[in-house]
């Protein structure tokens, strides 16, 4: 029998997301594995057993060895990994961290992430996200977990200039918050006329 | 749109909170010790307080922390917001 | 028609292009730069429209949004009701008429655009008049980010209505180069066209940008018509200005009469001529600006009225430009029909009107003095203070965050309103740690002059005999001064109540001009201090703004988000039927050609019965409960014990709230020792992994146990039936499918092409099924593979409707459907849930109230209509008979109603669940339910209809 089919909740948009304009770009970011990370104290030992030091500031991010580590709060990360499968994750992460009281659950699927590029992609967000997003305020290494239109999301800056962001939402809003964002797009994707 | 400050994730959108009525009212210790009268005043009795109340609150579109607040229910002003293990404010 | 009233040359309108519109059907042309009324004034048109109870004519009275007069309806490019003439821009195509009060909606969808966005900043300065310009170059200097937003199709505000000079030159030149050096910083928004309706908490201003509404048909479809700006101001500037305030006199509505400041603003910034004779009639110095401006184009000014005994100090000025000037003296009345023809002008003195005299005239200009616009100050819930000598209302405290500059505080002169407009934002900035640029010029303004002392005049007493009934306060509402004798003759006291007893300032324009006044007629009729009186609350909008607006983008498929699950574009193209589960899209039915839902449902139910049936369960909430202490936790939210749970198996449990009714059910899988994947319903997923965090954060934090979301996670897909043993076997040969091996209420993983896959034999149906949960990457792959594994057998994809039919044959209740917050587990017939080994559970104590003792609670019955036809409407009543067979009279007493209701394959009837009183009692009653009419007969039975024994659920 072949390989499992995978299928990703955003395909019908895709062809859409390419003829946007670099101003406002939106890509479908890759698959990655994700796990939802418990730990009530961060320490030097967790860092070492999880190979990542978890953010311990509210509403940051930092890379990790081949993904990121999110704060979501006082004793949740999200971590993610481009080179495990969801299962390896898991593992992984649950064994470090069960000694230690925490714990980790694979929430690979729970969330697709979107990668959002462009001079003119804060003004898209400007259009249904409520905090401030000024690259003085809001610059590479922040997160915010709010909502994009009427979706829960987490946002994370990638840059100092406010043109690079991923969206995170849950995949069963994910089509409602592609159609929302290509709509909000919509003014910067036409050359004007006048 | 009120902005409401949230311990761990600083102000945000009202929306983005969800109300948990008044706090300070633990869960009993023993339930079962208690007289029908005693447990309904646990399970449907709250104060209806105008001005300074403590109240609980949770970031649910956020972070998903819950916490506590004191605000003057007459004006909305959040006087202050302070974490589950902190003890209750004295307020004047 | 030709431009009889246009200047020969002036104004900031672009005299090159002609446009070209309608208005009451006629052909009309004006400029770009032109508002509908001043393009209709410089073709000598002042009627716009008549008013709303009287039917008398209107014109327009005013140069901008506190306008009472100019109501019109736009015809072309879109309906649109209830504008103002004087706020609409002139476009080429445009075609309005003039309204009696009321417009009409549009009849056909709006397919403008509309959208909302978000903006923070430093400081937020709401005008770009003098005062305003240099708040927001101050701030813009000093590094801050700044968004000043204005009304106006330009900036300048008050400037675009003179001639002032700043710097040696004209004063919109400053203007200009301020415009120029706002745009250069890159953190300033500046919005033209733009206004602020409201201030709230916490520095949060909706401003509304009319983005293309002035290029009419020519509008980019892409581009929003309008914007909702949801500013976040760290601070707030509001320089929003003044309205000018009329006296009050009788017959003061007619066309030809209006405001002496909105004459200056139609001849300078639109070159109009609004009338070739006039009369100028004022209580304060700043309408004398009006009658010597009008007098320098050639307009014959026949006199200014000047209600104060000795005049002003520029009475000199006008008689060396021979205009004659009456101080002492008011207007008592008007003559004309469409337009005024004639001001009645007598000698006031000591607050009595002499014999008068009429004056021929065009043109009535009035000025009573001005009302600061205090409207935001006032949402913001800032208190408004009466000053006596300005008779106006300024701003009464000191805001956190909010300041007021410029006229908006009574300041009148230029220079005052600069300084003061750089005084506030330093103040501002200062007060958020933003130090001021060293380098910030103000242009030099002229010396002030010290006006004479204005007289505070609401209104002039009425010589005409008709007591007030024709000295209107509020022009858009016909409110007159007889209006408000007769409020205060009826006990009225409070501003509120004489504001509904007769609707002034309900209307469109909110009572801009009309307010104040009423605030003032009434303390005169009283005989109490103005300050006594106070206004009327300001609330949002200061200015009307259109639902559609409001809407921005949540409109046709953004309205509410749809959910949906990995499968989605499979059930669309397999034709499903979709029905909403709260914000869920999920297939009801699938209907083959020709078939409606029930015969539909009649096929799925009998494959899932007798062949095998599959359906896309996936959006069941799913919870990870990991910890230690997991078990601890389920034992103290499920009403069952949890803890004895064996790892590889499966329970099904209810939870209750601390009042003891039915919240949630589902089943959980022990995962592990310390893992469990706890199931709730597609409704319940959220609600209940709030209620475990609060539980677990508020009340159990040293509990070691954490709670995650797993729900889109996991598709799940229930493969239900007599054969789905064989499908499931022939897709996961590594699994042994026997009932040994793989019994009811366990579960197993197994893998799939190296990717993970859950089985468990859960059964919603009573048959026996298995539950496959596999990532949703492989959604589709899983799902073609059981449906190809199931061909053999028919295998059949059912929906949500098909699903609730199986399981209420089987008596399972849908918490939410079949309950409503009333119902405890008891009243389910689930008393075999509720453990009574655990010394506590959330909802335990409750039980033992008596309210939950009462053998007449409600209880869960399945009805059968002896009839073997009708399907009962869900939510029918349920009524009883006397012994005798009679109805009770009226009101009939209440048994209970249906919960759930459908046509049984199964049963070869339709049957129902219901909540009735001390049913379990009742089994084998018959009672009623009035369907249409008419009193069905039902028998009461047990809930399980299918299958009581529980033989099929292991095939």
């Amino acid at each position: 029998m072949a390989e499992l089919l995978r299928t990703h909740p955003l395909e019908a948009w895709t062809t859409a997301f390419e003829r946007l304009p670099d101003t406002v770009g939106i890509a479908v970011e890759p698959f990655v594995a994700m796990a939802d990370v418990r730990l009530g104290t961060v320490d030097s030992e967790a860092g070492t057993r999880l190979g990542v030091d978890l953010p311990t500031e509210a509403n940051t991010w930092v890379p990790a060895e081949a993904g990121r580590a999110v704060w979501l709060g006082p004793d949740e990360w999200l971590l993610s990994s481009t080179t495990e499968a969801p299962e390896e994750l898991e593992a992984r992460v649950r064994a470090a961290v069960l000694p230690l009281g925490g714990s980790a659950t694979d929430v690979s699927a729970q969330r697709i992430g979107l990668r959002l590029t462009g001079a003119r992609v804060r003004d898209v967000l400007a259009k249904g996200c409520s905090v401030d997003l000024h690259p003085r305020v809001f610059g590479r290494g922040s997160s915010a977990q709010t909502t994009l239109g009427q979706a829960g999301v987490v946002l994370l800056s990638l840059s100092d200039t406010g043109e690079d962001h991923v969206v995170l939402v849950r995949s069963s809003f994910a089509g409602y918050l592609a159609d929302w964002l290509l709509d909000a797009a919509l003014e910067f994707t036409h050359t004007p006329t006048r | 749109m009120q902005l409401i400050e949230c311990p761990w994730c600083g102000p945000r959108e009202e929306v983005e909170f969800s109300y948990g009525g008044q706090a300070h009212v633990p869960y009993p210790d023993d339930p079962g010790g208690l007289s029908d009268e005693e447990w309904a005043h646990y399970v449907f009795f709250r104060d209806n307080t105008k001005g300074r109340f403590a109240e609980r609150w949770n970031h649910s579109i956020g972070c998903r922390r819950w916490f506590n607040a004191i605000r003057d229910t007459a004006t909305y002003r959040f006087e202050r917001v302070y974490r589950l293990d902190d003890p209750k404010p004295v307020t004047p | 028609m030709t431009s009889t009233s246009r200047t020969a040359e002036g104004g900031r309108i672009d005299r090159a292009t002609t446009l070209e519109f309608t208005f009451d059907g006629q052909p009309f042309t004006g400029h770009p730069g032109d508002t509908l009324a001043s393009a209709l004034l410089a073709s000598g048109r002042h009627q716009i429209a008549t008013s709303i109870k009287l039917g008398r004519p209107r014109g327009v009275a005013a140069a901008w949004a506190e306008d009472p007069g100019s109501l019109v309806q736009i015809e072309e490019p879109f309906p649109e009701p209830m504008l103002l003439a004087t706020t609409v821009e002139l476009y080429d195509g445009l075609a309005a008429h003039g309204l009696p009060g009321q417009g009409r909606l549009a009849e056909v969808p709006d397919s403008a655009r509309y959208d909302a966005v978000h903006h923070h900043v430093d400081l937020l300065v709401v005008g770009a008049g003098p005062a305003g310009l240099a708040a927001a170059l101050t701030a813009a200097r000093a590094g801050a980010r700044v968004a000043v937003v204005d009304e106006q199709s330009e900036a300048g505000g008050s400037l675009l209505s003179g001639t002032e000079r700043l710097d040696g030159a004209p004063a919109l030149q400053w203007v200009a180069a301020a415009v120029a050096e706002l745009a250069e910083h890159p953190e300033v928004l500046h919005l033209q066209r733009t206004t602020a309706f409201g201030s709230y908490e916490d520095g949060f201003v909706l401003a509304l940008e009319r983005r293309t509404d002035h290029l009419g048909a020519t509008a980019p479809k892409h581009l929003a018509r309008q914007r909702v700006w949801r500013f976040r101001a760290r601070s707030i500037v509001v320089a929003t200005g003044a309205h000018e305030r009329p006296v009050v006199f009788t017959d003061n509505d007619r066309p030809g009469i209006m405001l002496a400041g909105a004459a200056r603003t139609f001849l300078h910034r639109y070159g109009v001529l609004p009338g070739r004779e006039a009369v100028v009639f004022t209580t304060n110095d700043s309408a004398y600006d009006a009658a010597l401006d009008l007098h320098r184009v050639g307009v014959c000014v026949q006199a200014v009225v000047d209600a104060r005994p000795e005049g002003s100090a520029r009475r000199e000025e006008c008689e060396r430009a021979g205009i004659r000037v009456l101080p002492g003296a008011v207007v008592t009345g008007t003559q004309g029909v469409d337009r005024v023809t004639h001001a009645l002008v007598a000698p006031f003195v000591d607050g009595e009107v002499g014999a008068g005299s009429a004056i021929a005239c065009d043109l009535l200009l009035v000025s009573g003095g001005w009302n600061p616009a205090v409207h935001l100050f006032s949402q913001a819930r800032g208190r408004l203070r009466y000053d006596e000598g300005l008779g106006a209302f300024l701003p009464g405290e000191e805001l956190d965050g909010l300041s007021v500059t410029g006229s908006a505080t009574g300041v009148s002169d230029l220079g005052g309103c600069l300084a003061h407009g750089q005084r506030v934002a330093r103040a501002a900035l200062a007060a958020l740690a933003i130090t001021p640029a060293g380098d910030d010029r103000l242009p030099a303004a002229p010396e002030a002059v010290v006006p004479t002392a204005p007289l505070v005049l609401w209104r002039v007493p009425d010589s005409s005999g008709a007591e007030g009934s024709t000295q209107f306060v509020d022009l858009q509402r016909d409110a007159t001064v007889a209006d408000i004798a007769r409020a205060v003759g009826a006990g009225l006291r409070s501003i509120e109540h004489i504001k509904r007893y007769t609707t002034i300032g309900t209307a469109h324009d909110q009572g801009k001009t009309s307010g104040v006044l009423t605030s003032g007629i009434t303390a005169e009729l009283l005989g109490i201090p103005v300050q006594d009186t106070g206004t009327t609350t300001f609330r949002p909008p200061y200015t009307p703004v259109a639902f559609a607006a409001l809407a921005g983008r949540d409109r046709g498929r953004l309205f509410d988000p749809e959910r949906v699950t990995a499968l989605h574009e499979w059930h669309v193209a397999a034709g499903a039927v979709f029905e909403d589960v709260g914000q869920w899209k999920r297939p009801r039915y699938y209907p083959q050609p020709g078939e409606d839902m029930e015969a539909a449902v009649l096929r799925e139910c009998a494959a899932a019965r007798t062949g095998v049936g599959i359906l896309d369960g996936s959006t069941l909430g799913k919870i990870d409960v990991q910890g230690p202490d997991a078990a601890v936790l389920l034992d103290r939210l499920y009403t069952n014990l949890i803890s004895s749970l064996k790892v590889g198996s499966v329970r099904y449990g209810v939870m209750c709230g601390v009042d003891g009714m039915v919240i949630d059910d589902g089943t959980v899988l022990r995962l592990a020792e310390d893992r469990f994947l706890v199931l709730t319903t597609t409704g319940g997923a959220a609600k209940i992994l709030d209620w475990m965090e609060e539980w677990v954060q508020t009340e159990w934090p040293d509990l070691r146990v954490h709670c995650t979301s797993v729900t889109e996670q996991w598709v799940t897909f229930p493969v239900v039936g007599p054969r789905s043993r064989d499908v499931i076997g022939a897709v996961f040969p590594d699994v042994d499918v026997s009932n040994e091996a793989f019994p009811f209420m366990t579960w197993r993983d197994t893998t799939l092409e190296g990717v993970p896959v859950r089985l468990a034999r859960i059964s919603f149906s009573g048959e026996l099924a298995f539950e496959v949960y596999v990532n949703p990457w492989y959604a589709v792959a899983v799902w073609e593979r059981l449906l190809e594994a199931g061909r053999p057998y028919g295998i059949t994809p059912y929906g949500t409707e098909t699903m609730h039919v199986l399981r209420a044959e089987k008596g399972y209740p849908i918490i939410g459907q079949d309950t409503d917050g009333t119902v405890t587990p008891q009243d389910l017939g689930m008393g075999w849930a509720v453990s009574k080994k655990k010394p506590d559970f959330v909802g335990k104590r409750s039980f033992a109230r008596p309210a939950n003792q009462d053998p007449l609670r409600k209880q869960l019955v399945g009805l059968l209509p002896t009839d073997r036809q009708t399907v009962l409407p869900e939510g029918s009543q349920i009524v009883e008979f006397f012994p005798d067979g009679q109805l009770p009279p009226p009101p009939v007493p209440m048994l209970g109603h249906v919960t759930s209701s459908y046509r049984s394959a199964e049963l070869a009837r339709p049957f129902a669940l219901a909540l009735v009183k001390g049913g379990r009692e009742r089994i084998g009653d018959t009672v009623h339910v009035p369907v249409n009419g008419t009193l069905v007969p039902v028998e009461v039975t047990g809930s399980v209809l299918v299958d009581p024994e529980g033989a099929r659920r292991d095939g």
